[in-house]
């Protein structure tokens, strides 16, 4: 085992306070790219590292080691120190295997569920209406494209504000935000230190889709009253029901509305130190992991007798 | 929005539009009412053109008022929008984050902020 595979695994624990400031930084929709490319390389360094792990400690057993073809004993650190090692990452494995098989059935659920709601009637162009008491509103992705709305939402708005909230899901479909949320969903299930990411790549979704909506409908003050008065309208119908979620932190919808209500960001020069700094973290991770698999190759080479020493 | 934007808008964005107006309205309406609901600037006979084809679609459905019609959508069958109504209760949390949802849940502190925001925003 190399202490080089530590890297990867530690890496993603520093993460979320970066990706924070690439939010606030960069321009939304570069922030949505930026965290989601960074998030997945850093799942693949910390599973790849995991994997290895898991690896080395199989073959120390004899009956792995005889499967390998193994003819000398595979050179690592102290056994104190690869089999606990090995047994955590097994157990991390089978957990994020576990809880990832579990959310993904109960997306695919949701998203069969929305996408029959919206197949069982013909559409009016992409608007698909749901009748409601909730206001509720989303972008569906798939064939053909849909926005689903509800028609307490639609009471719940006026007209331009309606446009403001049809271009937003438009934007979330014409840019495939849904690729991003299941990229971010699959890295927050490798490793627990990019679970806190998924929800700053979602904003960054939401976000970049406000961004558009303001360019589409030509007025960021619009959009900002839309998103603010569809998530009032969502809590006045929801007040007789418990609130599950703490109020530690500012939520997502006020930070929407006071970016929107602010002048249009500038683009200061921190914006590439911070993402300099995200790409350093997603580099380091994917090189140490690849450089720790690699010499794990190597001394599974030398123990099978085909590499000398 | 001038109405040369509203004229180049691809028409099923246009029919979007004037489903949200029939819906929202929860009464009938004329074309004309319909051109006012949405304050666009789009030609009367550009709605007129709309609502025949959502007509045609079977989505919205048609009474006679006066010398035109009047136009309403097409409402789901009781039972249906019973069922619609329960999965609506079901998706209280945030767990489907794949879906992209308007507006999250809000906190009761969010909801003060909110309200703080839009009054000063109005300003």
């Amino acid at each position: 085992m190399t202490p080089l595979l530590l890297i990867p695994l530690l890496m993603p624990f520093a993460v979320p306070a970066v990706a924070r400031r690439c939010l606030d930084r960069l321009v939304p929709v570069t922030a949505l790219w930026a965290l989601t490319l960074a998030v997945v390389v850093l799942a693949g360094a910390s599973v790849a590292a995991l994997g290895a792990l898991l690896l080395t400690g199989l073959l120390k057993l004899p009956l792995f080691a005889g499967l390998g073809d193994l003819i000398h004993p595979l050179r690592t650190a102290s056994d104190l120190v690869v089999l606990p090692a090995a047994a955590a990452a097994t157990g991390a494995l089978t957990i994020g295997a576990w809880t990832l098989g579990r959310s993904a059935l109960r997306q695919l659920r949701a998203f069969r569920t929305a996408r029959t709601q919206a197949d069982s009637r013909p559409a009016a162009g992409d608007l698909c209406v749901i009748e409601s008491p909730h206001p509720d509103a989303y972008a569906l992705p798939g064939r053909p494209r849909r926005i689903v709305v509800t028609t307490a939402m639609l009471r719940s708005l006026g007209p331009d504000e309606r446009e403001a909230l049809f271009a937003h899901e438009r934007a979330h479909n014409a840019g495939g935000h849904h690729r991003f949320l299941v990229a971010a969903e699959l890295a927050a299930h490798c490793h627990p230190g990019l679970r806190p990411v998924r929800a700053t790549i979602a904003l960054a979704a939401e976000r970049a889709a406000d961004e558009a909506a303001a360019v589409a409908v030509g007025d960021r003050r619009l959009i900002a009253r839309a998103i603010a008065r569809a998530a009032l309208a969502t809590r006045a119908s929801r007040s007789a029901r418990p609130d599950f979620a703490p109020a530690a932190t500012t939520g997502p919808v006020p930070q929407r509305v006071a970016a929107l209500l602010a002048a249009p960001p500038r683009h200061p020069r921190a914006a590439s130190w911070i993402a300099l700094l995200l790409a350093v973290c997603a580099t380091l991770s994917a090189g140490a992991s690849a450089a720790g698999v690699l010499a794990f190759h190597h001394e599974v080479e030398v123990a099978q007798g085909e590499e000398p020493r | 929005m001038t109405s040369a934007k509203d004229e180049r808008r691809p028409a099923g964005e246009l029919e979007a539009s004037v489903m949200a107006a029939l819906w929202a309205a929860g009464v009938p309406l004329t074309p004309g009412r319909v051109q006012l609901e949405l304050d666009s600037g789009l030609a009367r006979t550009t709605v007129t053109t709309i609502l025949s084809r959502l007509h045609e679609k079977g989505i919205v459905g048609r009474e006679r008022q006066g010398r035109g019609y009047a136009y309403f959508p097409v409402q789901d069958p009781p039972g249906l929008t019973a069922r619609r109504m329960h999965s609506e209760l079901d998706r209280d949390d945030d767990r489907e984050t794949a879906l992209a949802r308007f507006v999250a849940q809000l906190s009761p502190d969010d909801e003060r902020l909110l309200r703080d925001l839009l009054e000063s925003g109005e300003e």
